[in-house]
């Protein structure tokens, strides 16, 4: 056993940490301080920026396009993107389908797909929840029947983040209903400017836009853009939920929202004092950080050896878990910082994610404070999606305890 | 970053696990605790013959070679013993002080018969208004007298030698004080998890001799106390699991209502939270024994970081445990209940968790880590 960061590592985190305070422009960073998403225009700047540097997706096969860094770098990588808060890049690109066309597509398909994800040329979305298939997915009833050289798609997905602006979908759809309901999913790659594809926006208690709903009425799907084997889309998509086993533990956004916090509640006043001479609030605070170094420690030990109880799989139920947890915590503590006006809505000043255009806006100038009650609304989801906290427990449950 | 035991490590742990199951089973525990006073010297013995006392101090120390990561080894393999020997107190408390402590001939005197076993220690240093290494001590020393009244000196009832904390002219300093000492006395008394310890009452005391003074004993004082810190959260662990494990092989036998008690979710989620505090208190556990290296007040705010997560744990882990037994639970001839007592203690031993909040809280004015680890 060694605890010691390696003087490598130590190095290369500074080196990140030039690069980005160097090549990350002056109005994304102003903007990537407010709580809210991080807008389309300021994640294609910055992920080409990215792509130029060669460290657009790190974690793919280095012929691919990845960098063949260990699991500590990545880290390291990420932690740095977050304490800088730069735009969270295009996720449902990146690390679900990347590393699935990586492994399972065809070779005319990576060349097709992949150095556009890298580019951002084209944006992503994820197309597996439906109104009746939410924790229990399985069931999805989305159905691709095969006629000539085309799937023809009939159905609906919804929670569908970022398809307003996505330019391809990768869906599960049901294309066998004979077996048992997970052998008859397979994994589809559609255009989303395809004839029959409606798209219904869903704005969330933030008053923001990120899921949506879609409609799939006689869509045809080329052949060609079934990735892997007929019926194996459900191997494909435990395959992709899994690959990342520490990124669900948003430790990293956390540590950045436990900086905020004290960085607001030092600002913030409270009675005769600031907020955080506060003991009660001081106590509160001092208590999610104790829980965000215990997380990350977690991650740290999994990404050095696995010497987590139980399989991979249980390990990600764990980070997931309290990592939701905890980041739901630290948003709801931000707000509680601002006082009173932790109880504002907020528009965002660039108006680019409001749902009502000409609403006011609270008399706070600190771009640290701005959105930070929408996103107090917004992270109540991260216990619900990627799994409910209650599918984890029950997933815990059964593979590391046995029950 | 290395999260493996290394070969010597792994022989340590399998050691530990060995001499639990065969001498010193639950039911051996049990007779032991009917006649005894929380001491058996030839088990006292055999610990220092296993090399478990010096096992957390390099050579140079006067150890075998070892760290804090030894002693975290040990203490989670030996927690689910339940063992009321003082190995906290004297073998960690104690022993890191006096391994802390500037170079004499007395220091590695006291440090050789420490571990091998020949000298019990225990350390005299809380008072009623304290429980923190920099706290105020209120004890003096006056004319080469030492008054004040030390509580929970963990051990105490066994020692041999207290090394007191005492102020002289505002200076603190660390004392070498005996046993047998005219105007020492002990209150003894018996911990909810059988280990013995006392308040120690200096009525004009004479030490044998200073062990240090000012920054010295301060920074001799700190590591002891964040080392012990350290060995019982890693202890809580080794006990966390163990419990763990007893509840979901009980509930998987245990049947109500015509099914076995795992059948039932509200149960399955309550052990699935169980094993997140624990693994949560391991991963912090982790970062305490790293926090050894650290500047000081990142040290203290690492390990205090640390005992605040893993009472909670400690707390959680030990009252569901009881709760999903049932009134078995609740019984002195089942292993839970003890389990529970040990985590009971621990989870308020060398300050509480609220304690180490307020320690974190009032240490986050002058400092703020960035980038803890990775």
């Amino acid at each position: 056993m060694n605890f010691e960061v390696s003087a490598d590592d130590e190095a290369f985190r500074a080196e990140v940490r030039e690069f980005i305070a160097a090549e990350l422009p002056d109005d994304i960073a102003r903007r990537g301080a407010h709580d809210y998403h991080s807008a389309y225009e300021d994640v294609r700047r910055w992920m080409r920026i990215l792509n130029r540097k060669g460290w657009a997706a790190p974690h793919w096969p280095e012929e691919l396009g990845g960098t063949g860094w260990p699991g500590i770098r990545k880290f390291i990588f990420q932690d740095e993107l977050r304490r800088a808060r730069a735009p969270v890049l295009d996720r449902c690109g990146l690390d679900l389908l990347g590393p699935v066309l990586a492994a399972f597509g065809s070779k005319a398909q990576q060349e097709r797909f992949l150095p556009r994800i890298l580019n951002c040329d084209e944006w992503w979305c994820q197309g597996f929840s439906e109104p009746n298939s939410g924790s229990d997915l399985a069931s999805l009833s989305t159905r691709a029947e095969l006629k000539g050289d085309h799937w023809i798609v009939n159905g609906q997905k919804i929670w569908t983040t970022e398809a307003h602006y996505a330019d391809w979908m990768f869906a599960l759809v049901r294309t066998d209903s004979t077996g048992k309901p997970q052998a008859g999913i397979s994994f589809l790659m559609i255009d989303m400017k395809s004839t029959g594809i409606t798209r219904r926006p869903i704005w969330t208690i933030d008053e923001g836009l990120t899921v949506n709903e879609v409609f799939f009425e006689d869509v045809r799907v080329p052949a060609d853009q079934l990735v892997g084997e007929l019926n194996r889309g459900w191997d494909y998509a435990k395959f992709l939920l899994g690959h990342e086993r520490t990124g669900n533990a948003v430790v990293s956004h956390t540590k950045r929202d436990v900086e905020q916090v004290r960085h607001l509640a030092s600002v913030a006043r409270r009675g005769t004092g600031r907020c955080i001479d506060n003991p009660a609030f001081a106590a509160k605070l001092a208590r999610l950080e104790a829980e965000v170094i215990a997380l990350e420690w977690s991650v740290l030990r999994v990404l050095h050896t696995d010497g987590h109880t139980g399989s991979g799989e249980a390990v990600a139920s764990l980070l997931k878990l309290r990592g939701s947890e905890l980041s739901e915590r630290a948003a709801l503590l931000a707000a509680d910082a601002l006082g009173e006006y932790g109880l504002v809505a907020m528009p965002d000043p660039d108006g680019l994610h409001n749902m009502y255009p000409h609403s006011l806006s609270p008399p706070i100038n600190d771009d640290e404070a701005i959105g930070v009650t929408a996103k107090a609304m917004f992270r109540r989801s991260m216990s619900i999606y990627g799994g409910t906290n209650e599918i984890q427990r029950t997933l815990i449950a059964r593979t590391i305890l046995g029950l | 970053m290395d999260f493996t035991l290394n070969i010597e490590q792994q022989a340590l742990a399998d050691n530990v696990d060995r001499w639990h199951q065969r001498d010193f089973s639950f039911e051996k525990r049990q007779a032991f605790l009917s006649t005894s006073q929380g001491l058996d010297p030839a088990r006292w013995a055999t610990f220092a013959e296993l090399g478990w006392l010096g096992a957390g101090l390099s050579e140079d120390q006067g150890g075998f070679g070892g760290s804090a990561i030894e002693n975290m080894v040990i203490m989670e393999r030996l927690g689910p013993a339940l063992v009321t020997e003082p190995i906290v107190g004297a073998a960690i408390h104690a022993l890191q002080i006096l391994a802390a402590l500037p170079f004499s001939a007395l220091r590695d005197d006291l440090v050789r018969k420490t571990v091998y076993g020949d000298l019990i220690p225990a350390v005299a240093h809380s008072e009623r208004a304290s429980t923190i290494s920099d706290d105020l001590v209120e004890t003096q020393l006056d004319h080469g007298l030492i008054y004040g009244n030390k509580t929970m000196a963990l051990g105490a009832p066994h020692a041999d030698v207290f090394i007191v904390s005492a102020v002289s002219e505002g200076r603190l300093g660390l004392y070498l004080v005996d046993r047998k000492a005219t105007n020492l006395s002990l209150a003894s008394y018996r911990l909810l998890d059988n280990s013995h310890a006392a308040d120690v009452c200096l009525d004009g005391v004479e030490p044998r001799t200073a062990l240090a003074t000012g920054v010295h004993a301060a920074a001799a004082l700190e590591e002891g106390y964040s080392q012990a810190l350290t060995a019982i959260c890693a202890e809580a662990v080794g006990i966390m699991n163990a419990t763990i494990t007893l509840t979901g092989d009980y509930l998987k036998v245990r049947q109500q209502f015509g099914q076995t008690l795992n059948q039932f979710q509200a149960l399955q989620h309550r052990m699935a939270d169980m094993l997140v505090e624990a693994e949560l208190s391991r991963s912090i556990v982790f970062q305490g024994v790293a926090a050894a290296g650290y500047p000081l007040d990142r040290r203290r705010h690492a390990v205090s970081a640390m005992k605040s997560i893993v009472s909670s744990a400690a707390s959680f882990v030990g009252q569901n445990a009881v709760q999903l037994h049932g009134g078995i639970g609740m019984t002195e001839e089942y292993p839970v209940g003890h389990y529970f007592r040990r985590l009971f203690v621990i989870a308020g031993q060398f300050g509480s968790e609220d304690v180490h909040i307020e320690r974190m809280s009032a240490n986050a004015q002058k400092f703020w880590p960035d980038n803890r680890a990775g």
